[in-house]
């Protein structure tokens, strides 16, 4: 017989007693918090900026000046965009001088070297957020590749403090992620680190050394 | 890597463990790293009642998942197939390598770049690579490190735990070239940075293990810091996962009070820096990940496991290291003394059915049976129950209702059993309890001062002078 048929063969001879289902909703229910949007901004910002994260509120309309602004004070001389994205779109049309805009509009194996080795910064929206472990979701596709938010040593994310969610059950459930999972999606809570080394911690182990949050309040609706 | 570790605890387990206590630098290494992880731990359960409901929610999740594991890990397979995901089942570590070198072979590969897995250790992966002419390399910082030094993890989620900076330092200058010794942590890690850059761009398949996986979904959980199990289930056009086969819970929403109780047990975190969910290969379109998402479901004993009710238990573990990090004997005898994959308490109770009782025993009494273990698993494994049943089985008589594992009965000895036997006759029978108890009682003094292991650290053992008995009697009279 088949490894897969011995190995469900012996579990379904052990035959374990059914077990009552674990009720998570019931869990986060009852240890909901009662706050509104700015208290969930506040404990996203104290979580993230508690481990080496700079949150930045601006506007959907200030913030390509902000990025560009924190871009020139950090010596930076690429930023890698998504393809065809509203946000990247904005940033073009400031078409800044001393900051290359750089597509990431062709499949990695076209750019991997320049990738890894000559952009110091990459842009991306977040989907949502966590206000109880100040985390970003994202939920990479054709136009902003998972690599973005991985590879350059310095990451800019735009987030709708609207879409700031109390805890991760309350992402799940209102997203409805069930039904829609995308082919990679991404929790991120600060930069790379690490304390490997007789538990030092340091940044920038293998992903991002920075991580940028860009808090962009509407004033039209954020593109 | 040129020399392979054999661990098997074997005889020489008392001899690492009596060498590691004996050495001093190593002792102050584990001590401190062990403070440091307990006081994280504790900095994120302030509410003693949250923690304990949070416990038992976890511990209900893995039991209710452990009593339908043949229907959702059907159910994971199904659902993995129809996103894209190709399911391999391997009943043992030669089974999942061959799997893995197939795939390889396939696709041609000379490179692969491993995110950490201790299931890959547990299948000594990176050896099978080798014997077949491919570089699988380590990428996660602890491992690296370890492997450039020819050594095999010391802790589960710390793998460099038992190394100082000032050894790293000179173990980066001594085999990367170009590097000078430094001490400075960042700059070591940037050293790493870089060299493992090189290497993830080039690596043709990306391996990792799995922290969850979601059967309803189709979805593999990995947790991590560094991010450099992103990039192996990224950049690489070809993506193998290897798991154990009890990882995988029914619904997306199980996982995360178990997220929450790993990290913050583990590291004393909330929240690691990355939880990569992967349900798909690259799509039409999408501009990278991996073309190809493999997934071997890992046996290797631990049906054996299941098969008993009560060792079912060590299946619900999450591999958050919390009982190492609590635990009075991994402190001072540390992870290497263990001699296998997982070392400390988690160790004793799983290893026994991978490796078999006959080759793991002794660690099952590696233990005061203090219960830390139990108190901060984060799933409520009754660890310390396991481990006395485990010393039974290691007892029993081969062959007998009591002797249920793979190796039951190693621990036997002829000496033991005719103790034993004269034990049960003296116990059973009032009137022979009788006779012995008086003669013991009287000849007190006659009792030897060396008494083995029990003398090396104690007082000798010396029976009461008079008889519980004796001192009743005197009082009535």
């Amino acid at each position: 017989m088949s490894a897969r048929g011995n190995i469900l063969g012996r579990l379904r001879h052990a035959a374990a007693d059914a077990l009552p289902a674990p009720d998570v909703g019931n869990w986060y229910a009852t240890h909901q918090r009662n706050e509104g949007t700015s208290q969930r901004i506040a404990r996203l910002r104290d979580a993230l900026e508690s481990v080496h994260t700079e949150v930045h509120v601006t506007t959907d309309t200030d913030w390509p000046d902000l990025l560009l602004q924190i871009a020139q004070t950090k010596g930076l001389h690429t930023l890698l965009i998504g393809d065809n994205t509203p946000h990247g779109a904005l940033l073009e049309a400031r078409n800044p001088q001393n900051l290359q805009l750089v597509r990431y509009d062709v499949p990695v194996e076209f750019i991997r070297d320049k990738l890894f080795n000559k952009i110091d910064a990459s842009l991306t929206i977040a989907r949502s957020a966590i206000a109880e472990t100040g985390t970003l979701i994202l939920w990479p596709d054709a136009s902003e590749p998972r690599l973005m938010s991985l590879v350059p040593p310095l990451h800019f994310v735009l987030l709708d403090p609207t879409t700031i969610h109390a805890d991760f059950y309350s992402a799940i459930t209102t997203e409805g992620w069930t039904d829609k999972l995308p082919t990679n999606a991404l929790l991120i809570s600060g930069p790379s680190k690490t304390a490997d080394i007789q538990q030092t911690l340091a940044y920038g182990a293998h992903g991002p050394r920075e991580l940028i949050v860009l808090l962009c309040h509407r004033k039209g609706v954020l593109a | 890597m040129s020399e392979v570790i054999h661990f098997h605890p074997d005889d020489a387990f008392k001899e690492r463990s009596h060498n590691a206590v004996n050495d001093p630098g190593q002792r102050q290494n584990f001590r401190g790293a062990m403070d440091f992880l307990q006081a994280k731990r504790r900095t994120q359960f302030p509410d003693q009642d949250e923690l304990a409901g949070l416990r038992s929610l976890g511990e209900t999740i893995r039991r209710y998942s452990l009593a339908r594991l043949p229907q959702l890990l059907e159910q994971l397979e199904h659902n993995l197939t129809a996103n894209g995901i190709q399911v391999h089942w391997a009943e043992n570590a030669d089974e999942a390598n061959a799997i893995a070198l197939e795939i390889a072979r396939k696709h041609k590969a000379h490179t692969i770049a491993k995110g950490k897995s201790m299931v890959s250790e547990e299948i000594g992966f990176n050896h099978a690579m080798a014997d077949a002419g491919i570089d699988a390399f380590e990428t996660d910082m602890g491992e690296y490190i370890v492997e450039l030094a020819g050594e095999k993890p010391s802790h589960i989620i710390m793998p460099a735990i038992h190394k100082t900076k000032q050894e790293i330092a000179a173990l980066f200058a001594a085999k990367i070239p170009g590097v000078d010794y430094t001490e400075d942590v960042d700059e070591l890690i940037k050293i790493g940075r870089q060299v493992l850059r090189r290497k993830f761009a080039e690596a043709d398949i990306g391996l990792s293990g799995v922290n969850f996986a979601v059967a309803e979904t189709g979805t593999l959980c990995l947790v991590e810091n560094e991010g450099n199990g992103r990039m192996c289930t990224t950049v690489p056009k070809v993506h193998i996962a290897v798991t154990g086969i009890e990882k995988v819970v029914e619904k997306l929403d199980h996982v995360l009070p178990l997220y929450s109780l790993l990290t913050r047990s583990a590291t004393g975190q909330s929240i690691t820096t990355y939880f990569n969910m992967i349900s798909r290969p690259r799509q039409q379109g999408e501009r990278d990940g991996p073309d190809e998402v493999h997934l071997i479901l890992l046996d290797n004993g631990r049906s054996q496991a299941y098969a008993d009710e009560q060792l079912r238990a060590t299946l619900q573990c999450i591999r958050c290291g919390a009982c190492m990090n609590h635990c009075p004997v991994y402190a001072r005898i540390g992870g290497h003394a263990y001699g296998t994959t997982y070392p400390g308490p988690i160790g004793a109770i799983v290893s026994p059915h991978m490796l078999g009782l006959d080759a793991t025993y002794p660690l099952a009494f590696a233990s005061t049976l203090c219960g830390a273990c139990a108190e901060v698993c984060p799933v409520r494994i009754p660890i310390t129950d396991i481990l006395v049943r485990l010393r039974n089985e290691a007892q029993a008589r081969p062959g007998s209702a009591d002797a249920s594992l793979r190796g039951s009965g190693a621990g036997r000895t002829s000496l033991s059993t005719v103790i034993w036997k004269v034990w049960s006759l003296i116990y059973s029978r009032l009137r022979i309890y009788r006779i012995t108890s008086w003669f013991m009682s009287r000849g007190h003094a006659l009792s030897p001062t060396d008494q083995g292991a029990w003398t090396r650290c104690r007082t000798p053992l010396q029976p009461a002078p008079k008889r519980l008995r004796d001192l009743l009697k005197e009082r009535k009279g």
